[in-house]
């Protein structure tokens, strides 16, 4: 039996990592066929490197990423303490659907709608172009939202009521006392959600598509490259963002596993 | 004991969603006392605190401090600081910070502040401990911490939410001393909240017994315990026995059958009354001497003393005495004048003070925590 769920997992893992374990074997491939290993070589990487267009769709996926994840970090820190305080269960129930639906909501459906949207607001602005680096940040940072409330969210649940009055009461001005006691004692809840929203931005494809213009990021320009020929820079590219992500993912378990420890501590 | 009061409350209303919780309250706080306000849950005892700290506006009347309304001054601004009671300690400093959190806040020189905290952790038994994180830190440590962390402030009045109602009882004991030594050590008003009237008697300069929004009585321990006010007051401080009777003239009342002397006049003559004897201050003596009798119906033996239920004429009445006796005996019971004590008939009257349905075992159900001494 046991030997049988081994083997099992072992056959999930592998049908899970083979393709991406392929594409990183071949992102070394010397030549450029994609189904013979030729010899090793790390060309496509030495290319990438020298490759202006795709420096520059790293670039502003890099500015995407960190400028959205951080507003909306903030944003979605002050929106998970607004509704933490209101007293209206009703009200704060439609408020946390309201957050929610966009989470569920298919990305095609959020991506064209936001395009709709922004070109009806840049005619109306009179603007020659309405897509592009404003836009795309504002669609990033509209689906990043949620997911910072609700890891911010837990968290304020758990903080003890009284720990604000306290600060109060020992001489802070409320504003005063949400930063000195409120944020230190949610801020594992905004680290997970801040590295939540900077993966959930560098990898998206469909949203961007439809609101960047020409302010293409990374996973566009890949999915360009793939229209005319798949070589195997692509799999560099694809290789680079996985082992990223990968990072990202295995900082986050280890951030939130810290923070349930500690949770867990002070119950007992 | 004449001294200035240094808190005031007047005509305090306050109702949260319409149900009314505190009922034109006026209450006197002295400089320099240990006042405690002791009620059953619901009474409004800790609505009452955080008024006085400022997390709370009343809907009606004035809350004066050192003779200045403060209505509408934020907490953060009042000169009185509070021990919460599940402490609200912050968890991601270690004990000194804690303590020094109030001290920073004005923006005290680093030096002071060392000073003050080493103090203070002193002061709390805790020297040593600065370093240590507060999730290591035992229930009674974490209070010792929030007792240091508010008094380093030097508020002119403590404010104490039912502080030792998460400790056991014997480091319970053992805080209510040393609470009420820091006290005097640093001659601070402090004003505690707690249901447990043990608690009250044996720390207060004075109790306030409240209910239902309202204050029932306020005195020194003993006028509490010997002199309470209604049957409410009789019933929520200690047991008592209480019956209705009627005050034949001045220092004479009839209840249960029998007339007796008293110490208490100034009744309109024949005027119902509610009568009230402790259950140590009735002598059990021989049937052909007493001056009521019964039969008893329970025996429980407490240690120090018995706990008897006399049936008399369908009243069970509580006694406690050192003397053993059994289930059935018919006995006298003997009542000093001045075991007797008279109140005015009040919304109380007839809900308390019959033994009829008593059952140690349901009382202990109902009030684990309490111990007769």
């Amino acid at each position: 039996m046991k030997i049988l769920s081994r083997l099992y997992i072992g056959l999930i893992l592998f049908f899970l990592y083979a393709p991406v374990l392929v594409m990183i074997v071949f992102s070394f491939n010397s030549s450029s066929s994609v189904w013979v290993f030729e010899g090793f070589s790390p060309q496509w990487y030495l290319g990438l490197i020298s490759d202006s267009v795709m420096l520059t769709a790293l670039k502003h996926t890099l500015i995407i990423a960190v400028l959205s994840a951080l507003i909306s970090t903030v944003l979605g820190t002050a929106a998970a303490v607004g509704i933490m305080a209101i007293r209206n269960k009703l009200a704060n129930k439609l408020i946390m659907s309201a957050t929610n639906i966009p989470m569920m909501n298919a990305d095609i459906v959020t991506g064209i709608s936001l395009m709709l949207l922004f070109i009806f607001v840049g005619k109306l602005l009179g603007l020659t172009e309405s897509l592009g680096f404003v836009t795309v940040l504002i669609a990033h940072i509209t689906f990043n939202l949620p997911y910072v409330i609700l890891s911010v969210m837990p968290k304020l649940k758990q903080t003890d009521a009284n720990l604000h009055e306290a600060a109060l009461d020992l001489g802070c001005t409320p504003v005063k006392a949400f930063f000195k006691v409120i944020l230190p004692s949610i801020s594992t809840g905004i680290a997970t959600g801040m590295i939540m929203a900077f993966t959930l931005s560098l990898d998206d494809f469909v949203i961007s598509y439809f609101t960047c213009g020409h302010y293409q990021t990374l996973p566009i320009i890949i999915y360009n490259m793939t229209k005319k020929s798949v070589t195997p820079d692509t799999y560099a590219l694809s290789t680079l963002i996985f082992i990223v992500i990968f990072v990202l993912l295995i900082f986050y378990n280890m951030l939130s596993s810290k923070a349930e420890n500690k949770a867990v501590k002070r119950r007992v | 004991m004449q001294k200035e009061n240094i808190v005031e409350l007047k005509d305090i209303s306050v109702a949260f969603d319409g149900e009314t919780v505190l009922d034109s309250l006026s209450l006197d706080i002295k400089d320099k006392e240990f006042i405690t306000l002791l009620g059953p849950s619901g009474c409004g005892k800790t609505t009452t605190l955080r008024l006085i700290a400022g997390f709370l506006e009343p809907d009606e009347g004035d809350v004066v401090f050192e003779g200045k309304k403060i209505n509408g001054v934020p907490a953060y601004k009042r000169q009185v600081n509070t021990i919460f009671q599940r402490y609200a300690l912050f968890p991601h400093l270690n004990v000194y910070e804690n303590v020094a959190f109030g001290l920073r806040i004005k923006k005290t020189p680093e030096k002071q502040i060392k000073e003050k905290v080493n103090e203070m952790l002193k002061l709390v038994n805790l020297s040593g401990f600065e370093k240590r994180s507060i999730g290591t830190l035992s229930g009674g440590q974490q209070q010792r911490v929030a007792i240091a962390r508010a008094i380093a402030n030097h508020p002119k009045v403590l404010l104490l939410d039912e502080p030792l109602a998460a400790l056991d009882l014997k480091l319970r004991k053992d805080m209510q001393k040393e609470l009420k030594k820091i006290q005097e050590q640093l001659g601070i008003t402090f004003i505690f909240v707690t249901h447990d009237q043990e608690e009250a008697l044996t720390m207060s300069d004075r109790v306030v017994v409240m209910d239902g929004g309202k204050i029932q009585q306020v005195g020194t321990p003993q006028d509490i315990y010997n002199e309470p006010e209604n049957a409410f007051v009789a019933d929520f401080i200690g047991e008592s026995n209480i019956v209705d009777g009627i005050m034949l003239k001045d220092y004479f009342v009839e209840f249960s059958g029998a007339k007796f002397d008293c110490l208490d006049k100034g009744f309109a003559p024949n005027e119902a009354v509610d009568v009230v004897v402790r259950p140590e201050d009735v002598d059990i003596v021989p049937e052909n001497t007493g001056m009521l009798t019964g039969v008893v119906t329970s025996v429980s033996f407490l240690g120090v003393h018995y706990e008897i239920i006399v049936d008399i004429g369908g009243f069970k009445w509580m006694i406690q005495t050192t003397d053993e006796h059994f289930v059935d005996d018919k006995v006298g019971l003997y009542i000093e004048p001045d075991a007797i004590h008279i109140m005015k008939k009040s919304k109380y009257s007839g809900l308390y003070g019959d033994y009829s349905s008593y059952s140690e075992e349901l009382d202990l159900l109902s009030e684990p925590q309490e111990v007769e001494e």
